[in-house]
C-alpha cells in the first residue's frame, strides 16, 4: 500500500494564483522521499493540503488508503507535520506543548506524558522541558516541532524544510535521527532546497517547479543522469593562466584556485596526471556546491534571474552551515 | 472507544484554556472583580441609598444580578476571542487543525473554556457582592441555568468574532461598540417599566435584557419579560450561533487558505 497517493491535485489561491497545476504523486510505505524545488514552486502548498491547513481546489489524496475527503480523521491520524514556519505558542512550556499535541491526537493523559518525555529526550530537549517556547533558539524550536510531530507516533512524517537555519552539527544529528526512525518503519517526506540533503537522506525524489512535477524518480537514477561534476582545486603555487587540460573545461577562479569540469567517462587519474605533467601541484580539492543548480538547468529552462537567486541562496546556506560536505 | 476519541481532545483543549486564564489571573480574574466592586460601592452603597428602592427591593439588591451577569458575559466572550485569535495569530491553532479533532469538538472545547472563566469570574463577583447585598434566591435552578446558557451563548459569540478577526483591533470592536452598550441598556441598572413606552419597546429588541431579567428572576422572583421567552431566545441564539460557527470552521474561514 502507498503511504501517500495524490491524483490531479490543484490549488488556486483566493487571489487567483494557481500554485498547483494538477500534480500526481505516489510515495511508497517505508520510503524516504524528497520533494525538491525552488522558492514558490508549490512544496508548502502541497504539504498544506496533506495536513489539511490548506483547502484544495481539486484532486484526490489518499493517506495509507484513507481518502482525505471521506475519512479525514483516519487520514490525519497517520500524519505528523513539521511545518516550514514556527507555529508554537510562545508562552507554553515545552512539555505542555507535547502533552497537548498528544491529547489532540487522542492519547490519554498518562500515555501523553510518557510520549512527551520520550520525544523530548530523543530530540535533546528534555533539560528545557519547563522553559517556555519563546525562550528557545531557532534550531531548538525546529527540533521541538519535530518532537511534537512524532508524539503520536505517526506512520507518515512530513517535514517542510526541517534543516533551514539549523547548524551543521544539529543538522547531522537530525539527519541521523530521521534515518533511524525511517529504518524503524516511519515513512518520511521532506522538502528541501538542497540536493545534497536529499542525496544524503532520501531514496526517491520528486522535483516540483511552478506547480508541476517535472521529475519523479529515484535519487540514484537522477544522479546518474547528471553527467558533469565540477571540482575546485586549491593549488600549491600561483598560476598566471589555466593549464592545458584536453577534454576538460577549466578556468582560474584566482591564481591558486582552479575550477575543473569532469564529465562522465573521464577519470580523475588522467586529470591529475595531466596536471602533474605541467608541474601543477594540487593541495586540496572539493566539489563545487552547485549540483542543484546544474540539475535545474538540465530539467527546466531557467531564466538568469532565478539561477542567480539560487546561487545566492546556496552561497548563503554555505556560509550559514559552515560549508557542508 | 469512540467517546474517548472525542473526549480526550476536548478535555485537552479545556485544560489548556483553563491553564491559560488562571496563569494570567491578574489580567483575567482581578480586573472584573475590581470593576464590579466599584459598581457595588458607588451605585449600591453611595448613590443607591439615595435612590431607595427599585422594583420593590433596595437598589443594590436590584442591580446585583445584572452586574454579575455583565461580568459573566464579558469574560466568557473575551476569553474565547482572545485565546482563539491569539492561536490564529501565533499560528498554533494549526496544532489542533492538523490533528484528527472534529470541528465541533474544537468549538465545544473553546466554548467550555470561555464558560469556565465566565462562571469563575461570576462567582468571584458574587462573593464580592455578598458584602453589599443581602442575597435571596427565589429559584436556584433558574439562576444556574440562565447563567450557564448565557455564558455558552457569549463564548460562541467570542469565537465567531475571533474567526473573523484579522488584527488585534478587530477583537475589541464588538465588545466596545456592541456588547457594552447593549449590556448597559439591558436593564442592569433599571427596570424598563421606568422608561417611556416607546423606549420600552426598543429595549425589548435587546437580547441581553432577557438574560439579565431572567437571571434577576432567579434571585428576586421578578422580571420585565416572560421567563419562557427569555429561555427560548437564549437557546435559539445558541443553536444559531453554534451552527454558524461550525459552518465557518468547516469552510476554514480565517484559518485555512
Ligand atoms: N496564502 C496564500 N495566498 C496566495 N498565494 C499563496 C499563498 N501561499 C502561497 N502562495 C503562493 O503559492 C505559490 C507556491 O507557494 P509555496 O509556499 O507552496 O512554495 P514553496 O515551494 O513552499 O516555496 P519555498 O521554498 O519558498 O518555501 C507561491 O507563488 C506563493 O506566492
Ligand atoms: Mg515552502
Amino acid at each position: 500500500m502507498n503511504a501517500l497517493s495524490i491524483r490531479g491535485l490543484t490549488k488556486t489561491y483566493a487571489n487567483g494564483l494557481v500554485a498547483l497545476h494538477g500534480i500526481d504523486l505516489d510515495v511508497a510505505e517505508g520510503d524516504f522521499f524528497a520533494l525538491l524545488g525552488p522558492n514558490g514552486a508549490g512544496k508548502s502548498t502541497t504539504i498544506g493540503i496533506l495536513s489539511s491547513l490548506v483547502n484544495k481546489t481539486a484532486g484526490k489524496v489518499h493517506v495509507f488508503g484513507h481518502d482525505m475527503d471521506a475519512e479525514l480523521e483516519a487520514a490525519k491520524a497517520c500524519i505528523g507535520l513539521v511545518p516550514q514556519e514556527v507555529n508554537l505558542n510562545g508562552f507554553e512550556k515545552l512539555f505542555q506543548v507535547l502533552v497537548n499535541q498528544a491529547g489532540y491526537y487522542g492519547l490519554p493523559r498518562r500515555r501523553a506524558r510518557e510520549r512527551a518525555e520520550t520525544c523530548l529526550r530523543e530530540l535533546g530537549l528534555w533539560d528545557r522541558r519547563d522553559d517556555i517556547t519563546r525562550n528557545l533558539s531557532g534550531g531548538m524550536k525546529r527540533r521541538l516541532m519535530i518532537a511534537r510531530a512524532l508524539v503520536h507516533q505517526p506512520r507518515l512524517l512530513i517535514l517542510d524544510e526541517p534543516t533551514a537555519g539549523v547548524d551543521i552539527e544539529i543538522r547531522r544529528s537530525m539527519w541521523a535521527y530521521l534515518q533511524e526512525i525511517n529504518a524503524a518503519g516511519t515513512t518520511i517526506i521532506l522538502t528541501t532546497h538542497y540536493l545534497e540533503e536529499a542525496e544524503h537522506l532520501c531514496r526517491n525524489i520528486a522535483i516540483i517547479d511552478e506547480g508541476r512535477i517535472i521529475e519523479n524518480t529515484s535519487i540514484r537514477a537522477l544522479l546518474r543522469r547528471m553527467n558533469t561534476e565540477v571540482f575546485m582545486l586549491t593549488l600549491d603555487g600561483d598560476l598566471a593562466q589555466p593549464p592545458e587540460l584536453p577534454g576538460h573545461d577549466c578556468r582560474l577562479v584566482d591564481p591558486h584556485t582552479l575550477e575543473v569540469a569532469v564529465h562522465r567517462g573521464q577519470s580523475l587519474n588522467s586529470l591529475f596526471a595531466a596536471l602533474s605533467e605541467q608541474g601543477v601541484t594540487v593541495v586540496s580539492m572539493r566539489n563545487r556546491n552547485n549540483r542543484l543548480e546544474q540539475l535545474f538547468l538540465q530539467l527546466v529552462r531557467l531564466d538568469e534571474g532565478r539561477l542567480e537567486s539560487t546561487r545566492r541562496r546556496e552561497a548563503d546556506a554555505r556560509l550559514a552551515g559552515g560549508g557542508q560536505r | 472507544m469512540s467517546f474517548w476519541r472525542y473526549y480526550i481532545p476536548f478535555e485537552t483543549i479545556v485544560i489548556r484554556e483553563t491553564q491559560r486564564y488562571t496563569r494570567i489571573w491578574v489580567q483575567t480574574i482581578v480586573p472584573p472583580a475590581i470593576t464590579m466592586t466599584l459598581y457595588f460601592v458607588i451605585f449600591g452603597s453611595l448613590i443607591g441609598r439615595r435612590i431607595g428602592e427599585m422594583g420593590g427591593v433596595p437598589f443594590v439588591d436590584y442591580i446585583a444580578p445584572g452586574i454579575i451577569m455583565m461580568a459573566v458575559i464579558t469574560n466568557a466572550y473575551s476569553n474565547v476571542v482572545s485565546s482563539f485569535f491569539g492561536a490564529k495569530f501565533q499560528r498554533h491553532i494549526e496544532e489542533i487543525l492538523v490533528a484528527p479533532v472534529p470541528n465541533w469538538v474544537i468549538i465545544l472545547g473553546y466554548v467550555a473554556g470561555g464558560v469556565g472563566r465566565g462562571l469563575l469570574v461570576g462567582l468571584v463577583v458574587t462573593i464580592v457582592a455578598s458584602f453589599f447585598v443581602s442575597f435571596r434566591i427565589h429559584n436556584l435552578a433558574v439562576v444556574v441555568s440562565v447563567v450557564a446558557l448565557t455564558s455558552v451563548l457569549f463564548a460562541l459569540g467570542g469565537l465567531i468574532n475571533a474567526i473573523f478577526a484579522k488584527k488585534f483591533d478587530d477583537i475589541s470592536i464588538v465588545p466596545t461598540f456592541i456588547l457594552t452598550p447593549l449590556t448597559y441598556l439591558g436593564g442592569v441598572f433599571y427596570t424598563i417599566s421606568m422608561l417611556p413606552e416607546f423606549w420600552q419597546k426598543v429595549s425589548l429588541v435587546n437580547p441581553i435584557l432577557y438574560m439579565v431579567n431572567a437571571f434577576r428572576y432567579g434571585f428576586l422572583g421578578q422580571s420585565d419579560v416572560p421567563l419562557a421567552v427569555a429561555y427560548g431566545l437564549i437557546i435559539g441564539f445558541i443553536v444559531v450561533l453554534f451552527c454558524f460557527c461550525l459552518w465557518l470552521i468547516n469552510r476554514g474561514t480565517g484559518i485555512r487558505s
